[in-house]
């Protein structure tokens, strides 16, 4: 299976032939991907490969060089209701007057002008988000005196409640430990197969993500290769991607990328991309 | 009424036309700074309320110079430096103290001149001490209409833009993404401040004018998790304040020097401190006694050495 060949039916998100330049510098180079009704993708590559770049570029909020996004079919613009978002850093100070069920009311009606006019439906609503995340525990509770995990699951709530067809991730797992990024792993797959919600996660470990993944995007520098693990997580897809000989090692069920036999690692200094480190065993 | 109150409220106090005008639009100013000032803390935007109170001194100073009302100064003043931040890059996280440190300085330097000028010229050292800490009971009752107009203008930009702007606040990510123009919502909110700060500068002068704009907000941020009731606790304790400022400093004209009366920016600001000192007593007390239950718990058998 090809990457065209997914592009033909159902597809929610398709990127076609993406460049974005900032300030002289290559950004993304050529990228293309498509995700279907409900799949789940992960955005793989290591800081600076672009993939908060790729993000802004799906939410409309950065232009393209050449290329073009669409949206089930058609083109991407701003206040995309089809698209949930969760960005990347988010620091809430634990003084900001904002519960749990505020920040997921915002996400149903935050863009709206006035005050939000208090209502039954209103509230059934903010409270099936909060459950369907496992957040009733802490609805009533600050944001800010939330921990990482209880943070992302009220994002991912205020996300869902404007009822997406595609949900954005911007490195939820960065600052979680390992049994909290397991469980909101755990939730998004469950949310993609149940709601038909197409999720596309970006992370630059992709152990985590391998056992729900069904496709994966691939980003060294700019450039990205797109397919299932299989056929993207291989040393020739890998080696071509880098520019450079690379040897992916499965060792206990997880991926290992290293750089290739008798590659000098000096050599890899300047070169887009690090080698090692894009997946590490622990 | 009634005789048992004199104490409190001193004869002549409830007739007065100039106790009205005071109460009316300390009232007002009060509660839009309530409003814009949860904004301006949720923000972090302290120092550009700040800036802009203390910038009003060259409008207030000007205005003096060519005999219009300082009213007018503080609010042409503010809006002018409010825009020159916002051009210069207040929405920009590193830009915002440069911006706001820019225009500040540059605006000092003309009050330095118009201050003297008008203690020159205009023989009116009064001014300086009005312009700068305010002087609620000289508020001619033409003016009321006036500030009515202006709180209303603050107070409907901010009730328009209350969700896109608390979400914007939270994080300007999540805002962009649901099609929020940030820096709109931005630019609007510090004209709601500019107004916001003005009108202050009018009640308690124009370097106390942030007291009024942040510590009611402040104070009503420890007491409650709610946006919407953290707003409405902020209006109530600045409109307490200034009330009750009122009528200490009308009773004040009783102490001595006797027949001048205390300044009623001085009991306005001061009770806003320590009700902010008050608000931080509950959480004071919660955490003593977290520490020791979990002393109980942990079984620690001394008790010396936490005094």
């Amino acid at each position: 299976m090809t990457v065209q060949e997914t592009a033909d039916h159902g597809e929610i998100l398709s990127v076609q032939d993406v460049s974005v330049r900032l300030s002289g510098r290559a950004v993304l180079s050529d990228v293309s991907f498509g995700i279907g009704a409900g799949e789940f993708t992960g955005l793989i590559g290591s800081n600076g490969a672009g993939k908060t770049t790729l993000f802004r570029v799906i939410l409309g909020l950065q232009s393209t060089t050449t290329g073009k996004v669409l949206v089930a079919g058609r083109a991407r613009s701003r206040r995309n209701p089809l698209i949930g978002y969760v960005p990347q850093k988010f620091l809430l100070d634990p003084d900001m007057p904002l519960r749990a069920r505020d920040l997921v009311g915002l996400g149903l009606d935050g863009h709206r002008f006035g005050i939000a006019r208090p209502s039954r439906a209103r509230r059934e609503l903010i409270d099936e988000m909060l459950a369907a995340v496992g957040a009733q525990d802490f609805a009533d509770t600050r944001v800010g005196n939330l921990s990482g995990g209880e943070q992302q699951r009220v994002l991912i709530a205020h996300a869902l409640i404007s009822r997406p067809k595609l949900l954005l991730l911007d490195e939820p797992l960065a600052n979680l430990d390992l049994p909290s990024g397991q469980e909101v792993v755990a939730l998004l797959a469950r949310i993609a197969s149940e709601q038909r919600i197409a999720v596309l996660i970006s992370a630059h470990e992709m152990n985590p993500l391998l056992p729900v993944m069904e496709r994966i995007v691939y980003l060294v520098g700019g450039r990205a290769a797109s397919g299932t693990t299989e056929e993207v997580v291989r040393t020739d897809v890998l080696s071509e991607l880098y520019g450079r000989q690379v040897e992916v090692l499965h060792i206990h069920g997880r991926v290992l990328v290293v750089a290739g036999p008798g590659d000098d690692p000096e050599s890899a200094r300047g070169h887009e991309g690090p080698l090692i480190g894009v997946t590490i065993v622990q | 009424m009634s005789h048992f109150l004199t104490p409190v409220f001193e004869p002549g106090f409830f007739e007065s036309t100039t106790v009205h005008v005071a109460a009316l639009v300390g009232a007002a100013v009060a509660l839009v700074a309530a409003a814009v000032g949860l904004f301006t803390v949720m923000r972090g935007q302290s120092f550009a309320g700040e800036a802009l109170g203390d910038i009003g001194t060259t409008g207030g100073s000007g205005a003096f110079l060519i005999g219009v009302g300082p009213l007018w100064g503080f609010v042409a003043i503010s809006i002018v430096a409010a825009a020159a931040m916002e051009m210069i890059g207040i929405q920009r996280p590193r830009g915002r103290d440069l911006a706001t440190g820019i225009v500040l300085g540059a605006a000092l330097g003309l009050a330095a001149l118009f201050l003297y000028l008008d203690a020159t010229y205009r023989n009116t050292t009064g001014a300086t001490v009005t312009i700068l800490f305010g002087s609620i009971f000289t508020i001619a009752g033409s003016t009321t209409p006036v500030i009515i107009v202006l709180s209303a203008t603050a107070l409907a930009i901010v009730a328009a833009l209350y969700r896109p702007l608390l979400l914007s606040s939270v994080s300007t990510d999540l805002a962009a993404a649901r099609g929020i123009s940030v820096r709109l919502v931005g630019a609007l909110y510090l004209l709601a401040l500019a107004i916001s700060v003005a009108l202050a500068s009018m009640t308690i002068g124009t370097i106390l004018s942030t007291a009024l704009l942040v510590g009611p907000a402040a104070t009503a941020l420890r007491l409650t998790r709610r946006p919407g009731a953290a707003m409405l606790a902020a209006a109530g304790i600045g409109i307490g304040a200034t009330w009750l400022g009122i009528v200490l400093a009308y009773d004040s004209y009783d102490w001595p020097p006797v027949g001048h009366g205390w300044p009623v920016s001085f009991f306005v600001v001061t009770i806003v401190f320590v009700l902010y000192l008050l608000s931080g007593l509950p959480e004071l007390w919660r955490t003593r006694r977290r520490r020791r239950v979990d002393r109980a718990i942990a079984g620690e058998p001394q008790l010396a050495g936490d005094g």
